[in-house]
C-alpha cells in the first residue's frame, strides 16, 4: 500500500480540483470546452520534449495561451466558443500525434503516474490545492454568472475578467491532470464526476460536495485498481467514474430528487 | 405628481449602436424620484438596450446620469435556466453577495414578494415561471434599490399572474419609496400603474402621462398600423428588444 501513497496523494488532490471545476464548467454547459482544450496541451508536450524542458511547463503554457485566446476570441468574433474550440483544438491533437514520439505519445494521452517524484508530487499538491482555494473565493460569483450573466453584471461583477479566472483555472487544472490521467481523458476526469453529482443534488452546495467526492472516489479505486492489475490509471478512473455516473442516473430516475 | 421631486435620472442625447445599427438614437428623459415611468414601443424598439445602457452593462454615447450614489435593482425579463438546476431559491438570494446575508433575511425577501417561506428549499428551475419573476423582484430588493427597473416578461406568464405582479410592484413601491422604471408590453397596466410613459421606437415618440401621450394618433406613429390599442402576442422564444 505505501509505495502507491504518492500515487493517492497525487490522484486525490488532483481530481479534488478538477471536479470543482466540472460543476461550474456544467453550470455553464460548457462541457466540450475542457475536453478539447485538453488536447491543446499536446503541441505543447511535444515542443518540450524536444527542447529537453518538463512536459508540464510546456503543457502548462499552451494551455494558457489557448485559455487567453478563447477569452479574447469569444468577445471579437460571432463564432460560439465551442465552435472555436472544437475546430482549432482537436487540430491541436492532430499535430500533438504527428510531433511527440511514440513513446511519450502513449504517456501523454492517457498518462502515468507509476513514477512520482517527490517534487512532482510536492507541485501538483500544492497547485491543486492553489486552485481548490481560488474557485472556493470566487465561486458564488462564478455560479451567479453561470446562471444570468444578465443578474451578475447588473450588481457590477466583471463578467470578462471572473471568465479568464475561470479559464485559466481551467487551464491549470488540465497541465495538472495530464500527467495523472493524460490528456486525451482528461475532459473526463473534469466532467464525469460533476455530471453524475449534478444528476443527485438540488442544491449548489450538494452539487459541489458531491462531484468531489465522487472525484475523489474514483480516483482512490481507480489507483487502487491499476495498482493490483498493474495497468495505467487513467482508464480505470474513467471506467470507475462512469460506473458512478450510471448509478446516480438509475438513482435520479427510480427515486427523483424529491425529499 | 409635484414636478420638483427629486431629480434621480437624467439622460440626454443617448445613443447606443451595436455595429453600424443605432439601436436608440438622440434619446432624452428624466425621471424624479417616486416616478413610476413605463417604456413602451414595438418588438426591437431598443427598450431591453435602453435598460442595459442604464445599468452600464452596454456601451453607449451621451449622457446618462443618475443621482450621486443611488442604488439600482434590475428584474430581467426572463432567465434561461435548467429545469434541473441544482441551486435552491436560498442559495440564488445568496448568491448576490449582500453584506451580513442571514436566514432571517432570506425569509424576509420571501415574504416581502408574497412567497411561502417554504420556498428557499425549492430549485430555482422547478418554480413556476411567475414564482420565479417575484424571487427575480425579491433578489434585486436584497440590494435596497431605491429604483428598481423591471422588464416585463413577454410571455409564459398568465394576465392574471401578470396582473398580480403590478400589484406587487405597487405595493412595493409603496413601502419602500421606489422610482421604478418598467417596459411594458399591455397598454392596461401602463394606464393603471405608470405616471409617465417613454413611447421608444429608437427615438423617443412621446414622453408624459399616459392620459396625454397614448392618443390614437401617437399611437399609430410608434406601432403602425391602425389599430391604436396596441396588443402584444408573446412568442414562446424570448426575443431581445
Amino acid at each position: 500500500m505505501t509505495d502507491i501513497l504518492p500515487q493517492l496523494i497525487v490522484g486525490i488532490f488532483i481530481s479534488a480540483a478538477a471536479s470543482l471545476l466540472g460543476v461550474f464548467a456544467i453550470l455553464k454547459r460548457m462541457s466540450l470546452v475542457g475536453d478539447a482544450l485538453s488536447h491543446v496541451a499536446l503541441p505543447g508536450i511535444a515542443l518540450a520534449i524536444f527542447f529537453k524542458v518538463n512536459p508540464f511547463l510546456g503543457a502548462l503554457a499552451f494551455l494558457f495561451l489557448s485559455a487567453f485566446g478563447i477569452w479574447a476570441l469569444e468577445y471579437r468574433t460571432k463564432l460560439s466558443v465551442e465552435t472555436i474550440v472544437g475546430v482549432f483544438f482537436t487540430a491541436s491533437l492532430a499535430v500533438g500525434a504527428l510531433l511527440i514520439p511514440q513513446l511519450e505519445l502513449l504517456e501523454a494521452l492517457f498518462g502515468d503516474i507509476a513514477k512520482l517524484s517527490f517534487n512532482d508530487v510536492l507541485v501538483s499538491v500544492g497547485l491543486s490545492a492553489i486552485l481548490i482555494a481560488v474557485l472556493l473565493a470566487v465561486h458564488k460569483k462564478l455560479a451567479l454568472h453561470m446562471v444570468s450573466h444578465e443578474l451578475s453584471s447588473s450588481i457590477g461583477i466583471r463578467s470578462k475578467q471572473l471568465e479568464l479566472i475561470y479559464l485559466l483555472l481551467f487551464a491549470l487544472g488540465v497541465a495538472l491532470g495530464i500527467k495523472f490521467i493524460g490528456a486525451l481523458l482528461m475532459g473526463a476526469l473534469i466532467i464525469i464526476p460533476a455530471a453524475a453529482a449534478k444528476n443527485v443534488s438540488k442544491s449548489l452546495n450538494e452539487f459541489m460536495f458531491l462531484s468531489v467526492l465522487f472525484g475523489v472516489s474514483s480516483a482512490v479505486l481507480g489507483v487502487y485498481l491499476s495498482s493490483l492489475y498493474n495497468q495505467a490509471p487513467g482508464p480505470i478512473f474513467i471506467l470507475v467514474g462512469t460506473g458512478i455516473f450510471i448509478l446516480s442516473f438509475v438513482w435520479r430516475a427510480l427515486i427523483g430528487r424529491q425529499r | 405628481m409635484p414636478a420638483d421631486n427629486k431629480l434621480v435620472l437624467k439622460v440626454a442625447n443617448l445613443t447606443v449602436s451595436f455595429d453600424e445599427d443605432k439601436i436608440i438614437e438622440d434619446l432624452d428623459f428624466e425621471v424624479r424620484e417616486g416616478d413610476v415611468l413605463a417604456v413602451i414601443g414595438p418588438n426591437g424598439a431598443g427598450k431591453t438596450t435602453l435598460f442595459k445602457a442604464l445599468l452600464g452593462m452596454t456601451p453607449y454615447h451621451g449622457d446618462i446620469k443618475w443621482e450621486d450614489g443611488i442604488r439600482i435593482g434590475y428584474v430581467p425579463q426572463r432567465m434561461e435556466i435548467e429545469t434541473d438546476v441544482p441551486l435552491t431559491i436560498r442559495e440564488f438570494l445568496r448568491l448576490r453577495g449582500s453584506e451580513n446575508f442571514s436566514e432571517e433575511k432570506a425569509h424576509d425577501a420571501v415574504r416581502s414578494v408574497l412567497l411561502p417561506e417554504e420556498i428557499l428549499n425549492f430549485g430555482l428551475g422547478e418554480i413556476s415561471v411567475g414564482q420565479r419573476q417575484r424571487i427575480l423582484i425579491a433578489w434585486a430588493l436584497l440590494g435596497k434599490p431605491r429604483v428598481l427597473l423591471f422588464d416585463e416578461p413577454t410571455a409564459d406568464i398568465d394576465i392574471r399572474g401578470q396582473e398580480s405582479i403590478y400589484q406587487l410592484l405597487h405595493h412595493l413601491q409603496d413601502k419602500y419609496n421606489l422610482t421604478i422604471i418598467l417596459i411594458s408590453h399591455d397598454l392596461n397596466v401602463v394606464y393603471k400603474y405608470a405616471e409617465k410613459v417613454l413611447c421608444l421606437n429608437r427615438q423617443k415618440i412621446c414622453f408624459g402621462s399616459p392620459q396625454d401621450v397614448l392618443s390614437p394618433v401617437q399611437m399609430q406613429k410608434l406601432y403602425g398600423g391602425e389599430h391604436a390599442f396596441y396588443h402584444h402576442f408573446g412568442h414562446a422564444d424570448g426575443h431581445q428588444h
